[in-house]
């Protein structure tokens, strides 16, 4: 089986924040969420540096660790989702992501969050693939129609890649040979305990 | 003949062209020019090591989202389930042994010369009504809080996981609200008692003789003794504590960033844990441990044999104040004609 990651390849990333915008359209996520976002390091100077970053869906989720209630699970393309239902909207996700993926759509009184949010690899979740009640909760399934998350197919440059861990990382590792230059897999050490030798 | 010439000329035109074409072709299996654009820009590992996360510039409102990396969450996942349940079993599971050996070791404290039936006024209604509120306010704190902690391993595979997150969300209401009356409550008390919960010599004797509890010895003790402004102190501190980094959990990124919101709850659950093991003490002795210890909470009157056994002093201050015990049983009945 495929074990699904993100790879955003900063040497690439022109910050057109298109991956953002095509997971705000293709999941009509809420307004304040924001599933995938676009950060620049050294804005304006010399090296200035782009970096597209959601959930990286991590190898022993610290997320799913944490939960209270348990509920989020890992698919069989170790893609991390979770269940609203269950959600209790404590935070402590958010407290545990190394990412800051988990997103929570109310600021209410004591801090009652809401259900939490984030990138589900354009997966869904735990109801029924393609249905409209999935839809309107977790947001687009594209993985059950065999597609990857529209964020990497709509990044301008392909500096997003998403799909099997190691063919984006063979396909980096071309790259990187062929411009002779890379700095890698930004999270993917945190993320995946791994490292891709270029 | 000037058709073969111009066909010929076409001919070398187009050989030259070629020629041309290959001599300017890329040489691609040459090594490419390894002038790295990004050659200044920071690298993840330099960022990692020097500031223990990847932060930046984003474009949306949310400015906590800048932050890309912060590897600490994973310290935090360690000690918040690794060690807390640890912690936490440790001294609640420890506390309620060392109880329980206690009571069958050294058994209930008995009141001796056992009950004289005359009762003295120890707690008023004001100060039995606040501690009913803050003992009430803290077994729901308590409880709510060891469900974060505990109740995925102990309660979730009894009752499964949708009974079990209706009723974590209801004990996360529960344990917010509750706080409210508990650290109210727990301030009143500190106003009403703190100038009877200073030490004095009188506590440093009640400690060496083991308070009555350790030994069988009758050191006196004002309204409360050392063991009793101990536990004052103490409360009022982990209330405190626990009030301060509920706040901040309260009200999340308010007042500090995440590495404070994660400190936060390090803090309020690791005071929390001790303060439980903390209460179930002063629950024991104030229920089973001590007999005719509960009434001076449940009613406000203690027997007066009981209040001359643990606080002498204070029954002298009592009496010399003219507050008087109730006379002796059958005083009250008809006066001898």
């Amino acid at each position: 089986m495929a074990r699904m990651k993100f790879l955003c390849d900063a040497d690439r990333c022109i910050e057109c924040n298109a991956c953002v915008t095509a997971c705000k359209n293709e999941n009509e996520v809420p307004w304040g969420i924001n599933r995938r976002r676009v950060v620049t390091l050294n804005d304006g100077k010399p090296g200035e540096r782009s970096v597209s970053m959601a959930c990286m869906h991590c190898t022993d989720a610290p997320c799913a660790s944490v939960c209270p209630v348990n509920c989020f699970y890992t698919t069989a393309d170790a893609v991390v989702l979770h269940s609203k239902d269950l959600c209790i909207g404590c935070g402590y996700c958010f407290y545990a992501c190394p990412f800051g993926a988990p997103q929570y759509p109310r600021v209410g009184n004591f801090g009652s969050r809401g259900k939490m949010d984030k990138c589900t690899y354009c997966t869904g979740g735990p109801e029924p693939d393609n249905t409209a009640v999935q839809y309107a909760k977790y947001g687009a399934d594209r993985l059950s129609q065999g597609k990857l998350p529209l964020c990497a197919e709509m990044c301008s440059t392909k500096s997003l890649l998403a799909g099997d861990g190691d063919i984006i990382a063979q396909i980096y590792k071309d790259r990187v040979a062929k411009r002779g230059y890379g700095s890698g897999a930004w999270g993917w050490q945190t993320a995946y305990r791994e490292t891709i030798a270029t | 003949m000037a058709m073969v010439c111009a066909r010929i000329r076409l001919c070398f035109a187009a050989i030259a062209l070629l020629l041309l074409a290959v001599a300017a072709a890329p040489v691609a299996a040459q090594q490419p020019n390894s002038v790295n654009p990004n050659g200044s820009a920071v690298q993840e590992q330099q960022l990692l090591d020097q500031l223990h996360r990847v932060q930046g510039l984003g474009t949306i409102p949310d400015t906590k989202s800048y932050v890309i990396e912060q590897p600490q969450g994973r310290e935090w996942r360690l000690f918040h389930e690794g060690y807390l349940p640890w912690i936490g079993g440790v001294v609640i599971l420890g506390a309620i042994v060392v109880l329980l050996l206690f009571y069958f070791i050294r058994g209930v404290i008995r009141i001796e010369g056992g009950r004289s039936g005359r009762t003295i006024l120890r707690f008023t209604a004001v100060e039995r009504l606040t501690h009913w509120t803050i003992a009430i306010s803290f077994v729901i704190l308590g409880l709510t809080g060891l469900n974060i902690s505990f109740g995925k391993s102990l309660l979730l595979p009894l009752i499964g996981p949708d009974a079990f997150s209706r009723w974590s969300i209801a004990a996360k209401y529960l344990h917010d609200y509750s706080s409210i009356p508990f650290v109210i409550g727990v301030l009143v008390l500190f106003l009403l008692w703190v100038r009877q919960n200073f030490f004095t010599r009188v506590d440093l004797r009640w400690f060496q003789e083991g308070g009555g509890m350790v030994g069988h010895k009758h050191p006196p003790a004002y309204k409360f003794n050392g063991g009793q402004k101990l536990l004052f102190w103490l409360v009022v501190l982990a209330t405190i504590g626990v009030a301060l980094s509920g706040f901040s959990l309260l009200f999340p990124f308010y007042l500090t960033n995440i590495l404070g919101m994660q400190t936060s709850e390090i803090v309020h659950a690791v005071i929390a844990m001790l303060f439980i093991g903390l209460i179930l003490a002063h629950i024991y002795i104030g229920t089973l441990g001590m007999e005719g210890g509960f009434e001076a909470m449940g009613t406000g009157d203690v027997d007066l044999n009981w209040a001359k056994q643990h606080h002498a002093l204070w029954v002298e201050q009592e009496l010399g104040q003219g507050r008087a015990a109730t006379p002796p049983a059958g005083a009250a009945a008809t006066p001898a004609e």
